[in-house]
């Protein structure tokens, strides 16, 4: 199993990630240029690591919208403009890559990061991917279990032997380069659903859940069920071992008016353009709810949902999505200021007692 | 208000023949609505396998997004093995969960035989309900005996058809209005 070093000072480890969500602004029309907004997402980095957040990460979508398809070139350059937030993918799209490119990238970057990179592998919630790159959406699971499994054991082994259906057979061979600790830290994405998690319980692979939006109490079902089957198939469930973190869409400012105001229209055109359905304002309404799953709300709201979800999952990392539906970079800076002196330190100080 | 009259069939005229009808009713009314017809016959979708309907092309992006910017549809279909035509299944199967969610649905049925009467109650109504419609819960169910030589020719059902248009536009009229006053409570 892959060394997975969890911060020791904290009792819940806090990460930011995006999609390079590449959208206009709906407030004033305005799409920033590709370039701007990778640069911004590599400024993002080192304002989060001054922020004392623990984490970075950075997805791939193919498709209109978003410009970080080739996030680990992305990570690699944020790896270089950091020294000590952890780097990772949110995720990589195992189903559509090569999972021995993925080793050698993400590899690669834990030696440019000094021992920081992580793999978080997903399954693709948009099928852009698949068509890019010649890919049957009937092999959707195939594609991704198969290739899962492969990443995990070139992660394990020094010299592999494999033979499966969507990659060409591997004979007595050696991956270059290896990582610093010879193994990187792999997490399963989970969309939400028990079913996944259950399948990340039975690899023995620490879960990061997606908890998107509704109650959040839903998603406690999905945690409960990965820690049982992987208690069933004898692995050791200790948070240490395998840790659970969740991702979150997240939004805070000044106050919950202010937050719930300066979000909507992101959060409305962002699923409109992605999804094809706007975000009820009856649905939106209940968001500063502390039960509600949507991290929107004031710094004190945004404590509180943490905390409760703390309760439900004892989960030990929180990942946040900062800039879903194009929130501009001012205000990617703000929520980033108020993480760091309101929330984390919030959070830390109620989790210590 | 968007409109969008669905025939839901590939086979047989008596389907198309009513929803034509319902059109041009539609169309003596209101001019402020946009009004959009589709009809499967014509139509070359694809089988859904699970992707967002953002995700095709061709006919099949066209009508799935019609169906979603829609304030209002209406959907006939002809009675298949006591149930609605597969092809119309495929339709609610390309969209994402919670597709009429804001929406009014209205129902036109055509039968070979009066047995039918209950397919739309049974069969379409559950899976309008679970994609979040607004369902107009009378429907219009009409039979062969009805039509001749690609009209309808019974003034019962042309009442009927009147009676569906006025009262969904107004249903949806209402509920615009409520969800208007609604969100305008609210300080986002």
């Amino acid at each position: 199993m892959a060394i997975l070093k969890m911060n020791e000072n904290t009792p819940l480890e806090f990460g930011l990630y995006s999609l390079g969500d590449h959208l206009l602004n709906p407030e004033n029309g305005q799409k920033v240029s590709y370039e701007q907004r990778i640069q911004e997402l590599i400024e993002a980095s080192q304002l989060a690591e001054q922020a004392g957040i623990d984490v970075f990460g950075v997805g791939e979508s193919h498709q209109e919208h978003f410009t970080t398809q080739a996030h680990t070139v992305v990570l690699g350059a944020i790896a270089q403009a950091t020294k000590t937030i952890k780097v990772s993918s949110s995720s990589s799209i195992i189903s559509a890559a090569d999972p021995v490119r993925v080793f050698e990238d993400f590899a690669t970057l834990d030696l440019i990061s000094h021992g920081r990179a992580e793999i978080v592998a997903g399954r693709a919630s948009r099928t852009g991917i698949f068509d890019l790159f010649g890919l049957d959406l009937n092999h959707y699971d195939e594609l991704y279990e198969e290739k899962l499994n492969l990443l995990m054991e070139l992660n394990q082994t020094d010299k592999i032997t494999w033979s499966g259906q969507f990659r060409p057979d591997l004979k007595n061979m050696k991956i270059f380069p290896r990582p610093i600790d010879n193994t990187l830290p792999i997490w399963r994405a989970v969309g939400g659903q028990p079913a996944s998690a259950i399948k990340a319980g039975r690899q023995g692979i620490p879960m990061m859940i997606t908890t998107l939006g509704g109650p959040a109490m839903t998603f406690k079902d999905a945690v409960d069920a990965y820690r049982e089957t992987a208690e069933e198939h004898g692995f050791n469930t200790s948070p240490e071992s395998l840790p659970v973190s969740t991702a979150s869409l997240f939004y805070t400012a000044n106050t919950t008016q202010d937050a719930l105001r300066e979000f909507y229209p992101h959060l409305n055109v962002g699923m409109s353009f992605i999804r094809g359905a706007g975000y009820p304002k009856q649905q939106f309404a209940h968001a500063p709810d502390h039960r509600d799953a949507l991290m929107v709300g004031s710094p004190q709201q945004i404590i509180e949902k943490i905390l409760y979800q703390h309760e439900l999952y004892q989960h030990q990392r929180f990942m946040a999505q900062i800039d879903f539906g194009g929130v501009p970079f001012d205000k990617i800076m703000k929520n980033i200021e108020l993480i760091g002196n309101e929330i984390i330190p919030g959070v830390k100080k109620h989790l210590k007692n | 208000m968007n409109i969008v009259l669905l025939s839901g069939s590939t086979v047989g005229s008596k389907t198309s023949t009513a929803m034509k009808y319902l059109q041009s009713e539609i169309n003596q009314l209101e001019s402020e609505h946009q009004v959009q017809f589709f009809d499967l016959k014509e139509l070359d979708l694809s089988f859904s396998d699970g992707r967002n309907y953002l995700d095709y092309s061709g006919d099949t992006l066209t009508l799935t997004t019609a169906l979603m910017q829609a304030d209002i549809i209406f959907i006939g279909f002809p009675v298949f093995q006591a149930s609605i035509p597969g092809t119309l299944k495929n339709v609610f199967d390309l969209l994402p969960v919670n597709a009429f969610r804001d929406k009014v649905v209205g129902i036109i049925a055509t039968a070979g035989s009066a047995k039918h009467y209950l397919i739309p109650e049974t069969q379409l109504k559950p899976i309008l309900g679970y994609m979040k419609a607004h369902i107009m819960q009378t429907y219009v169910f009409i039979e062969e005996r009805d039509f001749s030589q690609g009209t309808i020719v019974n003034d019962d059902i042309l009442f009927r058809l009147n009676a569906l248009t006025t009262s969904t536009l107004r249903v949806a009229k209402v509920y615009a209005q409520v969800l208007e006053e609604e969100n305008a409570q609210y300080d986002f």
